[in-house]
């Protein structure tokens, strides 16, 4: 979600050890071990040891049972943080797999993200991010373990060894259950040795995910399940089109209706509130509302494009500058152009947005499938007049995010706390899924001109691309961070602003759009579209020079050695150059997001226009990993992912609303559209990369790539229609 | 009043014969491991079985269910000893999970009628059950191990 650069910059200001690892002494006279970075060092006490349990750190809990929770400080929203997060810390805690369990934290500073500061799960960084947080916390409160046993042994800790959830001396063992008392009174030690990796036990296995079981019977609790006594269930009525408010309102049907309690303005729109969503739903329909006109009820995504392209021919402002791309183009032996457009886009999370909200006089309980629990919880508390620490918010599951459950404005969040102050009981708000689509805060549409030239011998010597889009990052808490001193967001052009290819004069410009159609991160952010245009391209400069798609790549890349690795890794899987049965035809794209790289390649046939992917073999290298099962579930569905966007998804506005509502005319791809996908790991020592969001990019430029292989047309636009291809 | 039979458990409910049954197995019921998605039979989430048929809730009013035999993913198996929850766990299938209880529903049906299901068996079976995570690949392995275990008498 947020640019990875950044966490190369913050992390080089570096985690001191002696500052690592602070121990406080809490309220209830347990111990907690917080972890200090960047600033952040006021601790809570919100948990502690008790008679049964023990908290060494803010991490874990261990059970005189023998159970041991650690307790996730990232939302589990489908990429496996309550299994891959676990394993980190019970590796260094030599714990017995079969007793761990999971939990989500509370919200509170010492649950922060390492890098950016809040609490919150984005940018594909909980594993590289928790890394060391997680492994310390675990190897923490194995050194406490093991001092409470040498001590009842009344031997050198350096005696001791720890296995599968105890502590050893010779044949002597005591359990980590057995050691809960003692290890409470004990004083965390300054410094922990971390684990040598050859020693691990856990990580970098394929374990099984943790959460499989409650997500199979049913008993998984979602947001959009919480329910409370005397809980009532609201539906509101927003504007049809963005930036309009409530005029007035005619509720006379609706008031009447069974269940309808309330029916009150909130500046989000009408809330209607019911006993059950059914009749709150049946009623808001009910509703005759008049809308205040607002500046968008002109506006149209094809004028849009339109002025996107008037405005490509003129120069933006400048993002990247080697050499000099006009002359170099002006002296070209051959010159290409292309323009690449690509539409809004919905997470469409398959859990519409939901949110429940008890306020009572001086409290304030929000449960809501979190990615934004710091923001949230203080956007609920300014709208409940209430002090942020007199709010609680409960992470549930999420189901599903893609950027969409972190809003800035916290929307969800806080038209549920005013629809509360008006309820005057516990509330659950529940959008319904063409609420949700049409509720905003998109991937924004973009435009992306390239002009490219090689020299006599196929060389490619010039690049420009243009970029023009809206800022993801306006109006966000993390503008002035990312925006800082510059004309353009960097989530804009993040993917073309780091092309890996030798090409001596390359120049990247954006030009920023300013329209009120509420935009957002979506999986994999800026990657989603630069990858298109810039993979798409490279592959018309391949054709412009005579020359194999995927070798062209090669020669471009042979100074980056990790791209290299994913490119002949996916090309050696996929079988690239060996013949196909007549009417396919094979793709490749190539890309780096999110400190990890990736390398698709798509076998696709057309038929009667229509466009079928059958196999996509992906190469994935984020460095050091923690579960490979994991990370091809990941790659599996980022393919998908991307795959739906590029074949099927577009959202368009005529006359300021939103042409699409729901999952048929948005749609997703389903069992029998989808291909065999294979996902191949480069074995490597690197630093940890991200894996929830590189599996996206690659999709849609391979498969239009493909596409381009069976017809000799090439696709510049998304989603793809053979009808539009040149 | 509407009665029907949930998980084998008789129910009387006095409510609006043409409420959706999704919203009443959820809220009424507190069965909540039945998903909403869409509202309108596009995805899948709602799936619960009719009489051992494939429902989609979200479009089925409750009077629908009047007389009948419903089972929620709450009643597929008290145990998760059911051949579809054996093989989903094996293959690690869920991702966020919501859309699961819906894809399991569907599958059972499929598995009930087709023991052994070809590729297109599962095409035509699943197709209408949407995951955004995108677990397809698993699903259909999943469903494939689930037909061999039932093949070696593993099932219940």
């Amino acid at each position: 979600m947020i640019r990875q650069k950044m966490v190369s910059e913050n992390a080089s200001g570096g985690i001191q050890r002696r500052d690592f690892l602070k121990v406080t002494v809490a309220a209830s006279g347990g111990l907690l071990i917080g972890f200090h970075f960047f600033g952040v060092s006021q601790l809570a006490s919100a948990q502690a040891s008790s008679a049964s349990s023990f908290m060494p750190n803010a991490f874990v809990r261990i059970g005189t049972d023998e159970n041991i929770t650690v307790i996730v400080n990232h939302s589990e929203m489908g990429q496996g943080v309550y299994t891959s997060l676990p394993m980190l810390l019970a590796d260094e805690l030599d714990a017995d797999w079969s007793k761990i369990g999971y939990e989500p934290a509370p919200v509170d500073p010492k649950y922060n993200h390492p890098v950016f500061g809040v609490q919150m799960t984005g940018g594909s960084s909980s594993v590289y991010s928790g890394l060391q947080q997680f492994r310390q916390a675990g190897a923490a409160a194995r050194a406490l373990l093991i001092a409470a046993a040498a001590q009842q042994w009344n031997v050198d800790a350096s005696a001791c060894r720890t296995e599968s959830g105890a502590v050893f001396n010779g044949t002597r063992r005591l359990s980590y259950g057995q050691l809960v008392g003692a290890a409470a009174k004990l004083t965390p030690p300054a410094n922990v040795q971390l684990k040598d990796p050859k020693d691990f036990k856990l990580i970098g296995k394929p374990l099984k995910r943790l959460d499989t079981s409650v997500k199979i019977n049913g008993s998984a609790e979602f947001g959009i399940d919480v329910k409370l006594p005397g809980m009532l269930t609201a539906v509101i009525a927003r504007p049809p089109i963005f930036g309009e408010s409530v005029k007035n309102f005619d509720d006379t049907r609706a008031r009447s209706m069974p269940g309808v309690r309330k029916i009150v303005a909130i500046p989000a729109g009408v809330a209607v509130i019911a006993d059950t969503f059914w009749q709150a739903k049946v009623a808001r329909d009910a509703l005759r509302v008049e809308w205040d006109e607002g500046k968008m009820a002109n506006f149209n995504t094809s004028t849009m494009m339109q002025d996107f392209r008037e405005r490509a021919k003129t120069a933006g402002a400048s993002v990247r500058k080697d050499g000099d791309a006009e002359s170099a183009l002006a002296s070209a032996a051959r010159k290409i152009d292309a323009v690449y457009e690509v539409p809004y886009l919905s997470h469409l999370m398959m859990e519409p947005l939901n949110c429940v909200v008890d306020l009572r006089a001086d409290s304030c309980e929000v449960w809501t499938g979190s990615q934004f629990q710091t923001v949230d919880r203080a956007n609920a508390a300014r709208i409940a007049g209430l002090p942020t620490e007199k709010v609680q918010l409960h992470t549930t599951f999420l189901g599903g995010g893609f950027g969409r459950r972190a809003n800035p404005q916290s929307d969800f969040v806080v038209e549920a706390t005013h629809v509360a102050k008006a309820a005057g009981a516990p509330i659950k708000v529940i959008w319904t899924r063409e609420d949700d689509m049409q509720g905003g805060w998109y991937r924004p549409a973009f435009l992306h001109a390239i002009e490219g030239g090689i020299d006599a011998s196929g060389n490619a010597v010039s690049w420009r691309s243009r970029l023009v889009g809206q800022s993801i990052m306006e109006g966000t808490p993390f503008a002035a961070m990312m925006l800082k001193g510059k004309q353009y967001d960097p989530a804009s052009v993040e993917g073309v602003d780091d092309l890996p290819y030798a090409i001596p004069n390359v120049t990247v410009e954006c030009h920023q759009a300013e329209i009120g159609v509420p935009v957002q991160w979506l999986r994999s952010v800026g990657h989603s579209h630069t990858a298109f245009a810039v993979e798409c391209f490279v592959d018309e400069l391949a054709a412009l020079a005579q020359k194999d798609p995927y070798q062209f790549r090669r020669q471009l890349l042979q100074k980056q050695p990790r791209y290299l690795g994913v490119l002949d890794l996916a090309a050696q899987k996929a079988g690239w150059g060996k013949p196909l049965p007549k009417g396919m035809g094979r793709g490749i794209a190539v890309h780096f997001a999110f400190e990890s790289y990736s390398a698709h390649v798509a076998e696709v046939s057309v038929t009667d226009g229509k466009v079928r992917v059958h196999r996509m073999v992906c190469a994935i290298d984020c460095g050091q990993y923690v579960n490979p099962g994991i990370i091809a579930a990941q790659t599996e569905g980022g393919a998908i992912f991307g795959a739906s966007a590029a074949l099927f998804q577009e959202l368009t506005f005529a006359n300021g609303r939103l042409q699409q509502t729901n999952f048929n005319t948005f749609p997703v791809l389903r069992m029998n559209e989808c291909p065999v996908i294979e996902t191949h790991i480069v074995e490597n020592k690197e630093k940890a990369g991200g894996i929830g969001e590189p599996g996206v990019p690659c999709a849609a430029p391979a498969i239009a790539n493909a596409v381009f292989a069976v017809t000799g047309k090439r696709i510049r636009r998304l989603p793809i229609r053979l009808t539009e291809a040149v | 009043m509407i009665g029907f039979s949930v998980n084998g458990k008789r129910v009387d409910l006095e409510v609006d014969p043409s409420t959706p049954l999704l919203w009443v197995i959820r809220e009424q019921l507190g069965l909540t491991g039945t998903k909403y998605g869409c509202g309108m039979a596009q995805c899948g989430a709602c799936t619960v079985h009719i009489n051992g048929e494939a429902v989609r809730s979200c479009v089925a009013p409750v009077s629908r269910a009047a007389g009948t035999s419903v089972t929620t993913i709450e009643g597929l198996s008290p145990d998760l000893s059911h051949p579809l929850q054996r093989a989903w766990l094996e293959e690690d299938v869920p991702q966020c999970g919501y859309c699961q209880s819906g894809q399991l529903m569907s599958a059972a049906v499929l598995l009930r009628e087709k023991p052994a299901p070809s590729d297109e068996d599962i095409d035509e079976a699943m197709t209408g059950n949407i995951c955004r995570c995108g677990t397809y690949p698993r699903i259909r392995k999943a469903i494939h191990r689930a037909a061999a275990m039932v093949a070696k008498g593993g099932a219940r």
